[in-house]
């Protein structure tokens, strides 16, 4: 073993120990931003471990510089100017890179062994035909995840209909056996192989529901880890081994932790298709009656009374790109010696702890979030709930009717509350479709409108009032 | 078959390792979190660095190579810089008053 190989076998024990830190700082906030920064060093020092011990000539650092310089300034850009509402699609589509590089090495560790005229070892073609099929999924589920949440793709549907299942099972039988065909060292089944197993990534992902779409995207990337994996067999390489198995576990368990939060079952997302409307109970469906509504100027005046406030923020919240006008209108409120709270539902905005991204960035303390748990048992203490652009997530049919499809989702009981003001743009359905009882809740008042404009007017009134002026 | 043998223990205990990592994560973290985990999948492109430094003279694999480098590098670049991003918007209130913004 030369001295280049030991000083990279070193880096490389090192930068395991430092990407297993990393992950573990990264669930707590104190340590997040730190063990962020070191799993991204022990990817560095990967890179230069195998850079001293592999030694590549003029020609190879050319390439390797061109690569360096395309990806890394697009990632650059990418990470400094995508809004903070889109984040689920940004990841979607570094998960959907990841994946395609897994299957172009396999690819071109293949093509070169049949270029040498060589026959890579069984346990090799192996690892190479499970890169490709991971790698492709991966590749090409993410970037339909990421349409779907862009909203660029709807469900077609004959996918909804028993055309899909036969449709997957067609293309897996087609990959399995390309697959096997390659392995066994036939070149011609390769192209099919690529083909069919994209193919499958889009038939796989393309009928799932937008709700459940977060799920997806973790379940994808724990599949990318999954390809990384299959690529250090690839080449040889232990530390992506280690790296992508670690990478794929942690993934699994945050996919789990996601369906628990939305009490949905990892099956019935990716086999069950969509909630629909269609499902639901005779009791559940229905017209709205007796629905109450008020201006944003009554609203205002109820806030000023009030003494204990909670805000209740979902995804049309962000949609409307309201959350720093809600800031001003909360400042406005503490002035004036009301308490506020946000309530924060476990998959409030697109994915979990999204919400919480989103009103970081509008500058609220994370000690005003409470989480739902904490929050419910306090609502009949609570004067006002605001709540802005959720629906599904405070729906009390979850815990009152068995019959509901949301029936077993933990919701936030807001209708506990003295007052509850609901800021929505008409009376539409949430994600799921579903009514939602809340709205005729005699403590419910809606207040129709665009998140933002409606806060808007409630800052202007508040302002009139002279509320935190002093 | 030793290497492939040592090399399924590796991907056995990484994947225990992994699974027992991320035990109690406050939901807050849950989308920093993947897009942290996302960013070292990115990890690929240490195999697509090893295709190129192995290519020798061939384009096609040179090509590859880079391309895959690229994507991964992708990946990994705004899979980090973009978590950092989210994680420096979390500050409590406390902080802010004090560190006068």
């Amino acid at each position: 073993m030369s001295s280049a190989e030991l000083f990279q076998g070193g880096l490389d024990l090192l930068a395991v120990a430092l990407l297993a830190l990393g992950i573990k700082g990264l669930s707590k906030i104190r340590s997040a931003r730190a063990a962020n920064q070191l799993a991204a060093a022990a990817v560095a020092m990967a890179v230069v471990g195998l850079l001293v011990s592999a030694q590549p000539t003029a020609v190879t650092w050319v390439w390797i510089a061109g690569g360096t310089a395309v990806g890394g300034v697009l990632g650059m850009l990418t990470a400094r100017l995508v809004p903070m509402t889109a984040m689920p699609e940004t990841v979607a589509l570094f998960n959907g890179c990841g994946g395609l590089s897994s299957l172009l090495v396999a690819l071109g560790v293949l093509l070169a062994a049949a270029g040498d005229g060589l026959t890579p070892s069984l346990l090799v073609l192996v690892s190479i035909g499970f890169s490709i099929v991971v790698g492709a999924v991966t590749c090409t589920g993410s970037v339909v995840a990421m349409g779907k949440l862009q909203g660029w793709l709807p469900t077609p549907g004959w996918m909804l209909g028993r055309w899909r299942h036969g449709c997957n099972v067609a293309l897996a039988t087609v990959v399995l056996l390309a697959a096997v065909l390659t392995v066994g060292g036939s070149g011609d089944a390769l192209w099919p192989l690529v083909i069919s197993a994209s193919l499958l990534g889009i038939g796989l992902t393309l009928p799932i529901g937008g709700a459940d779409m977060p799920v997806v995207i973790s379940l994808l990337n724990s599949y990318s880890g999954v390809a990384a994996a299959a690529a250090g067999f690839v080449v040889g390489q232990r530390l992506l081994i280690v790296a992508g198995a670690m990478v794929g576990a942690a993934g699994l368990i945050l996919t789990q932790v996601m369906c628990a939060g939305m009490n949905r079952s990892l099956p019935a997302v990716l086999f069950g298709g969509a909630l629909s409307s269609a499902s639901t109970g005779s009791k559940g469906s229905g017209e709205y009656t007796n629905i109450t509504s008020c201006s944003a100027e009554e609203c205002a005046l109820t806030l000023e009374a009030a003494e204990r406030v909670v805000v209740v923020p979902g995804y049309g919240l962000a949609v409307a790109q309201a959350q720093h006008t809600l800031r001003e209108v909360a400042r406005l409120l503490e002035k004036h010696g009301v308490t506020i709270t946000y309530a924060i539902h476990p998959v409030a905005g697109r994915m979990p702890g999204h919400m919480n991204v989103l009103l970081a960035e509008a500058d609220v303390p994370y000690e005003q979030l409470k989480e739902m748990d904490v929050i419910n048992p306090e609502f009949p203490a609570v004067d006002v709930v605001l709540v802005l652009g959720a629906n599904d997530v405070v729906n009390p049919q979850a815990k009152t009717d068995p019959e509901s499809p949301l029936y077993g989702m933990p919701v936030l009981d807001v209708q506990e509350a003295r007052t509850v003001f609901v800021v929505k743009r008409g009376m539409s359905a949430g994600y799921s479709g579903i009514k939602n009882d809340l709205f005729e809740h005699p403590n419910t008042s809606m207040v129709f409108g665009d998140a933002k404009q409606v806060l808007g007017n409630i800052l202007g009134e508040l302002k009139i009032l002279g509320v935190g002026q002093r | 078959m030793d290497g492939f043998q040592e090399q399924l223990w590796v991907l056995l205990l990484g994947g225990l390792l992994g699974l027992e990592l991320i035990g109690k994560v406050p939901p807050t973290l849950h989308t920093p979190l993947m897009s942290g985990a996302n960013a070292i999948s990115g990890i690929t492109m240490l195999a697509a660095l090893t295709l190129i430094t192995r290519a020798g003279d061939n384009t096609l694999l040179l090509i590859l190579g880079s391309l895959a480098l690229g994507f991964a590098l992708f990946n990994v670049v705004g899979g980090f810089l973009v978590t950092d991003r989210m994680l420096t918007m979390f500050r409590s209130g406390r902080k802010r008053s004090g560190g006068g913004r």
